[in-house]
């Protein structure tokens, strides 16, 4: 241990700080990606089981390496090329999903201090992110010179951006109740007890943005992007292998992390639900479960994630112009409507959320 | 079409409280703790029926000979033309196939072959899981059908039993 | 050279790159990649001057959905590639012309006395709690809080413009009435009849 130190010491201090930043790097994202596979296998399950099935169960006790038997075989699939597709692009799209999802994770606070980059402007960076999640989609698309996936390109690119109006401005409300576009001091902002979480005086603003969430990741009952009835798999009909396990990668890293966000800035990732109440957080053992910490806000993500399953398991797919209508004449102005009457209870000075 | 108000009104909070979805929702959750009705295929098994159609074997008389008769009533039912019959006389007098196959690809286990039999000699066993490795294997000949048939006689004579009644 | 330089040369290099890859590509569709690089690494040059809120708002609005627009119209159209850089060479001087009045207009601006040059090229080093997403509020809304508003009108102004241009009836297309549809009640559709049963 002496030894080690010795050694740490030695390395100059810029050096330590790229090693200590990468580690923490690291340490988001193994566990993101580990989450991301039983993401999938807890999709299936719990699918299954609303379909009275009972899912995979085969490979390993009760199914439980089947992730990684998935990853190991599109890891040993052929990356098929299709002929007459752009190749720089069609290799470039996957990344492009990618890179943004996992990026937009450096910003969330996982716990008290354990955050990545605390940067003031980090709900607009995430805002700004995962906007850029469709250019994957839509290069894909267009890159694999086919009709279905150019078609999916298309609905992705405009249902996302339809959407994202509706995001950002739930998430205007946010920050206007939180005054601060700092994830930690909208986290802040929420503390004291469970009643001054955001999700009570901004209920709708909380439902705009879930159900947002949910059309901006392309999940059923939004996934017109893959419709698997109508144009096979949307805009990764042509990828194969490794490139579409990226794909598949980012679409679910991308459900964690809208899960993550309703949860920091609606339900106050990682508050304490018992806050507040001393004579159960101030218990010996019990006080650090009941207390602030990092289980409540997995425990948070991991409610809103079922949800996205439960929504996948119960309802049918919204045509096309019904989730243009859903999105700009319904979602949009109840946002602003929601949004006036805040500024209206700020100016007067009623602020239930303190 | 005048307006309804509370029409309306009715519709909207329908609408905005999202009812109908809550109630979707309450449907799938209910079933998520339900009894999960799937069957183990390798391990567990769905009872099969007496008239099972499945793979085909030739039966003898308890004494060992044949049943078989060559009457290529079977070959004439057959609707896929599966069956192939040739027949020649035996020393002995009476008539028997030096030739009975039938090709697995084409039949459609219809039991036609077995209805029409009159010696109760083509039967469909309730074999359902078997499989053929190389071209060819899929040509039942007279020698694998009987082999099914001896292996297998118990049950088929159970199978038989137990639908009589109804027959 | 320190690392914040080594950065600003890193991203305007690209910057300059992606610029002229812009103009001159074939593809309009590389094109359109390049101006997304374009604007992300401005973005980029914009944060390291601690104008992080500006930079983050280029990447979200004109990355992440002005670009968008831009792609999606582009390979909706089925433009020929051959026909559009047929008049590069004519047209070359014209542009040549507005770049150098371009360039000309801007070295007389910052150079001369029309901006208090001192007062702007000074880099100011903020300490890690500045935040340039409330410098710019301030200034915004208390400051030069009128023209704000009025350039906010006349933008809601254009937007209602742009949609009565384009909002008119056609008499030959064909659309449903979402409506109309999700107010259907089984009673408008079905109707239950009951019968005798035939002897």
């Amino acid at each position: 241990m002496e030894f080690l130190a010795a050694i740490w010491s030695e390395i100059p201090a810029a050096v330590q700080n790229i090693i200590v930043i990468l580690l923490k790097i690291v340490a988001i994202l193994v566990p993101l990606i580990l989450a991301v596979a039983y993401t999938t296998f807890a999709e299936r399950k719990i699918i299954g089981y609303m379909q009275v099935r009972m899912g995979p169960n085969r490979v390993g006790p009760k199914g439980w390496l089947q992730p990684i038997a998935d990853v190991v075989k599109l890891l040993f699939k052929e990356v098929i090329i299709p002929t007459k597709s752009n190749r720089y692009i069609f290799l470039i799209a996957p990344m492009l999903t990618l890179v943004p999802a996992f990026v937009a994770w450096s910003v969330i606070p996982f716990a008290d201090g354990m955050i990545l980059a605390d940067i003031n402007a980090g709900l607009l960076f995430i805002l700004a992110l995962t906007s850029m999640g469709v250019y994957g989609i839509i290069l894909g698309g267009w890159a694999s010179n086919s009709k279905y996936a150019m078609l999916s390109a298309m609905r992705a690119g405009a249902q996302v951006i339809s959407y994202e109006i509706a995001m950002g401005f739930a998430l205007v409300g946010v920050l206007m109740a939180a005054g601060s576009l700092n994830l930690n001091e909208i986290i802040l902002a929420q503390s004291g007890s469970i009643f001054s979480w955001f999700i009570w005086p901004l209920f709708g603003l909380f439902l705009v943005y879930f159900i947002s969430g949910v059309a901006e990741t392309n999940r059923a009952p939004f996934d017109v992007a893959e419709g698997e009835s109508e144009i096979v798999a949307g805009f990764h009909v042509e990828y194969s292998g490794m490139a579409f396990a990226l794909f598949f990668l980012a679409e679910y890293a991308n459900m964690i992390l809208i899960s993550a966000l309703t949860s920091l800035l609606f339900l106050g990732g990682w508050l304490s639900p018992f806050q507040g109440l001393d004579f159960l957080t101030e218990l010996p053992v019990l006080g650090a479960i009941f207390g602030n910490g990092i289980h409540w806000f997995l425990l948070k993500t991991a409610f809103f994630l079922f949800f996205y399953l439960w929504f996948r398991a119960t309802f049918p797919r919204y045509r096309y112009d019904q989730i243009m209508r859903l999105g700009w004449k319904i979602l949009i102005p109840l946002t602003i409507v929601w949004i006036f009457a805040e500024m209206i209870a700020i100016g007067l000075g009623w602020r239930p959320w303190e | 079409m005048g307006i309804n108000v509370g029409e309306n009104l009715k519709h909207y909070i329908k609408a905005f409280s999202l009812i109908e979805l809550l109630k979707g929702m309450r449907v799938t959750g209910r079933y998520l703790f339900d009894r999960k009705i799937t069957i183990q295929y390798p391990e567990q098994k769905t009872p099969l029926s007496p008239r099972f159609r499945g793979h085909h074997a030739l039966r003898r008389y308890p004494n060992g000979e044949e049943r078989c008769i060559a009457c290529k009533l079977c070959e004439a039912v057959c609707p896929a033309l599966a069956i192939k019959i040739e027949s020649q006389e035996r020393p002995d007098g009476t008539r028997r196939t030096t030739r009975y196959d039938i090709d697995m690809f084409k039949c459609i286990y219809c039991g036609f072959c077995e209805e029409a039999c009159p010696v109760d000699a083509i039967v469909e066993t309730n074999i359902f899981e078997y499989h053929f490795e190389n071209r060819g294997e899929n040509i039942m000949t007279k020698a694998k059908l009987l082999a099914v048939g001896d292996n297998h006689e118990t049950e088929i004579a159970a199978m038989k039993a137990a639908d009589a009644p109804y027959r | 050279m320190s690392f914040e330089q080594l950065l600003f040369y890193l991203f305007s290099g690209v910057l300059l790159l992606a610029g002229i890859s812009m103009v001159t590509v074939r593809n309009p569709v590389y094109a359109a990649l390049s101006l997304i690089v374009c604007f992300f690494t401005s973005a980029a040059i914009w944060v390291t001057l601690e104008a992080e809120f500006l930079g983050i708002v280029l990447v979200l609005v004109y990355v992440g959905a002005v670009m968008v627009l831009f792609l999606f119209v582009i390979m909706m159209l089925d433009i020929n590639h051959d026909h559009l850089k047929e008049g590069f060479i004519k047209y070359l001087p014209v542009g040549l012309l507005v770049a150098l009045v371009i360039a000309v207009e801007m070295i007389l601006v910052l150079s001369g006395g029309g901006f208090d040059g001192e007062k702007y090229m000074q880099g100011q080093r903020h300490g890690a709690d500045y935040s340039n997403t409330k410098a710019l509020g301030e200034v915004l809304y208390q400051q030069y809080l009128y023209p704000f508003e009025i350039a906010a009108v006349i933008l809601l102004v254009a937007i209602i413009a742009a949609i009565t241009l384009t909002l008119r009836r056609r008499p030959n297309s064909k659309s449903q009435n979402i409506d109309q549809q999700v107010r259907v009640k089984r009673e408008d559709r079905v109707r239950l009849v009951k019968m005798e049963a035939e002897k």
